[in-house]
């Protein structure tokens, strides 16, 4: 008895609520993002000043981004779209896009100028890739190694091919569990010239080629799913060297203090950045875009490498990244964007690995699992 | 157990080999890691036969024995390995020493009559063997977490500050992350609120439907059980995807239809949908119970003028009280652990501790997990003490009381 008046009570209460405070906007929403030190960045550069600006909002964080498009999905199935604005790298906002999931947005019209006015669409330029996406930051993957486990009189590693060099660099390298980059990467050390690395990849022979020169250390080879393992294996001082975010990196080195060193050679960059969910209620979705606007302004950008080692998506941002927020370093030389570290970059092929993804996947699992 | 005195065995056929032995074990660990596992069994082999002989032959008393072996080994270990040396040592000698007098002493015969053959002392003592290992192995991995919380550094690893006991090695920062993060926060009320609701939906439902598939009357008793209990049986992730689309509907017609806040009836759903998890666990423990109750009491009290109700709570609902106690134990553990189901059918306003564990071990691995788990398995304890505090207490209450 007790117990149903209760919740009888309850739901009244919670009822009238938002119709006393209904207006235009929802005051409430729900945003998805990576968690760990990258949400933390976007909660202080963006959601932060937000909230004060309009203090009635409450933003609920939900690290999902993950299995972003899984969700989605069997969101849309049920009619239940609980999330308003959801971060997802690149290419799962172009499969979200091609399924209907997210919605078509006008660069110009949803987004804020740049400072000397140059319309949003110029200002993000080249990083549109999909009519859905609206780009934050520019990330790459690179690899670290274990300063104080490079042997004596040896120069540390500052070629990706290190990695393959077990003789001059023995130790356990850490991998992602996937084939993008690792595929590439071993081509790139096969011989290959950059520019005809999707041209080899495209043929079997060029996968088996690839898998066959990633077959020379995978017994060395610690396969890694999330990003904090290859930061937790540096640290563990389990393996030598390992690819993952160069955010993760930062941290590692930066905010941690672990004896590990930046390799940056033929690190790739990938993009990150919103896509709105397709087919929120009015009030929800006006909502969205006050925030979006706000946060992918120039100076919103800009914030947030204060608090991650990663580029601002616009061109306008670059001049105005400044010191990180707690150690006070200047951060431009550590955004995988400034010319020291970019000398030697790769550019992932969305179009190739949207074409290949299935096939590759494939093949690559199963020579895992050999 | 028995009063004969226990002849002692042996000295240099029996005691001393099997110190040595144990010796040997201990000394191929530390050789292990120390650079040559054969040295160091070597070494452990002979420090154990020496310690055997020279204890049974030349020091009486037993605690003086023991208590010089400790002191020697620590301070061994402290001269070659520093504070961590002589941890390892001092407990190496602590179960050497103990082994020699238990052995020389015939301890190791006392709970076993004076007929058995060596044959059966052996096996007897292999199978205490066998059940200490395996506690071990239970325990000793919830053990590891709780140095491991109070690392001073961000990651899963005992540092060399640890090991070799420094204070600067350890920490309360990831106890002040979890109590001073709102994320943590968040999921610490959300849990407290889902759990107990949920339990007491579970408790009433099964302990009603367990009284009622008690009864012989009730037609398709075996089915009907056999569909409560499937939550327990299905695997959990085909239920919760099951319970993702019913749900969706229902909750989006309670939003619709009744006006309800989306968060509100967020928690709706995960109570419900975790009330029907625990259902099972309360319906196997209060069928147990009723197993011994006596059916004549329900029809005593009905002869006396008591309804159905007022039989249920003065009568059945008394005697099987530890059955429901325990039964609604599991359904509140049930809800406080499960991520599978709040991963589907809850929303990130719902997030609950198990949901925010998970997610930090897959996006940071930062020890805040670590000091979470640390503080759950100290509140498990007090919790499962408490209550078999309260079932002695009232078990002795009702020994002395007449009926």
């Amino acid at each position: 008895m007790k117990l149903k008046t209760l919740m009888l009570m309850t739901g009244a209460a919670v009822a009238i609520t938002p119709m006393a405070v209904a207006q235009d906007m929802a005051d409430s929403m729900t945003i998805v993002s990576w968690g760990g030190a990258y949400q933390n960045s976007q909660q202080k550069a963006y959601a932060e000043p937000y909230m004060e600006m309009h203090p009635e909002v409450d933003i609920v964080w939900d690290e999902s981004s993950n299995e972003a498009v899984a969700k989605l999905r069997a969101m849309n199935e049920a009619g239940n779209i609980t999330w308003d604005l959801v971060d997802v790298v690149a290419s799962d906002a172009i499969r979200l896009c091609d399924e209907g999931l997210a919605m078509e947005i006008d660069p110009d019209d949803l987004l804020a100028e740049a400072p000397d006015g140059t319309s949003a669409e110029d200002d993000f330029g080249d990083l549109l890739v999909s009519d859905c996406f609206i780009p934050q930051i520019v990330y790459s993957t690179t690899f670290g190694y274990r300063t104080d486990m490079v042997p004596e009189g040896v120069e540390p590693p500052d070629d990706i091919c290190d990695v393959w060099d077990l003789e001059t660099y023995p130790g356990q390298r850490s991998l992602e569990k996937r084939p993008i980059n690792n595929m590439e990467w071993a081509l790139l050390c096969d011989g290959v010239a950059k520019d005809e690395i999707y041209d080899v990849l495209e043929t079997p022979e060029g996968q088996d080629r690839a898998l066959a020169k990633l077959d020379e250390i995978k017994d060395e080879v610690v396969w890694w799913s999330a990003g904090a393992d290859t930061p937790q294996l540096l640290a563990d001082g389990e393996i030598f060297m390992g690819s993952t975010y160069n955010g993760r990196l930062f941290s590692v080195i930066e905010e941690q203090d672990q004896p590990v060193g930046m390799m940056w050679d033929a690190q790739v960059f990938d993009l990150d950045g919103w896509i709105i969910p397709a087919g929120l209620p009015e009030d929800r979705l006006a909502r969205v875009k006050d925030f979006v606007n706000f946060a992918t302004d120039t100076q919103r950008l800009a914030d947030q490498a204060a608090y991650i080692s990663y580029g601002p998506a616009r061109k306008s941002s670059a001049p105005l990244v400044g010191e990180h927020a707690e150690l006070g370093i200047p951060m431009g030389p550590h955004m995988p964007t400034a010319p020291e570290n970019s000398e030697n970059i790769f550019v992932y092929n969305y179009e190739f690995w949207a074409d290949y993804r299935d096939d590759i996947d494939a093949k690559f699992q199963a020579w895992l699992a050999q | 157990m028995q009063t004969m005195p226990i002849p002692r065995p042996p000295l240099v056929s029996f005691t001393v080999p099997m110190v040595a032995a144990l010796g040997a074990f201990f000394g191929l660990f530390v050789g292990i890691a120390n650079g040559s596992g054969i040295l160091g069994l070597a070494i452990g082999a002979v420090a154990g036969a020496a310690l055997a002989y020279g204890l049974a032959s030349y020091v009486e008393d037993k605690r003086t024995g023991r208590l010089v072996t400790i002191a020697v080994f620590a301070i061994v270990g402290l001269i070659l390995g520093g504070v961590a040396g002589l941890v390892v040592l001092a407990v190496i000698g602590f179960v050497l020493g103990w082994a020699v007098y238990w052995l020389d002493r015939g301890t190791y015969r006392s709970t076993i009559p004076p007929y058995a053959k060596s044959g059966e002392v052996l096996w007897h003592n292999t199978y205490k063997f066998i059940c200490g290992l395996i506690f071990f192995f239970l325990i000793a991995p919830i053990l590891t977490i709780i140095p491991l919380s109070f690392n001073a550094e961000n990651f899963f690893t005992f540092t060399p500050e640890m090991l070799s006991f420094d204070p600067d090695g350890y920490s309360l920062k990831h106890y002040r992350d979890f109590f001073g993060t709102s994320d943590w926060q968040l999921a610490l009320r959300n849990s407290l609120i889902i759990a107990p609701f949920a339990t007491l939906i579970s408790v009433s439902l099964g302990t009603l439907a367990a009284i009622g598939l008690s009864q012989t009357h009730v037609p398709f008793r075996r089915p009907i059980m056999a569909i409560l209990i499937s939550p327990m049986i299905v695997p959990l992730i085909i239920s919760a995807t099951g319970m993702f689309f019913f749900y969706s509907t229902l909750g989006n017609w309670l939003e619709a239809n009744l006006g309800f806040s989306q968060s509100f009836v967020g928690y709706v759903k995960i109570i419900l949908a975790h009330g029907v998890l625990g259902v099972p666990f309360v319906i196997i423990t209060v069928t147990a119970t009723l197993v011994g109750f006596d059916d004549s009491l329900t029809r005593a009290s009905a002869n006396m003028g008591a309804g159905p109700v007022r039989t249920f709570f003065k009568v059945q609902m008394p005697l099987i009280l530890p059955g429901v106690i325990s039964g609604g134990l599991f359904a509140f553990i049930t809800s406080f652990d499960e991520v599978v189901v709040v991963l589907f059918v809850g929303a990130a306003a719902q997030k609950t501790l198990p949901w925010q564990m998970f997610i930090g071990l897959r996006e940071q691995i930062s020890p805040t997990i670590l000091a979470v788990a640390t503080i759950l398995v100290v509140i498990s304890i007090l919790l499962l003490t408490t209550v078999e505090l309260l079932r002695r207490r009232s078990e002795r209450i009702r020994g002395m009381s007449p009926g």
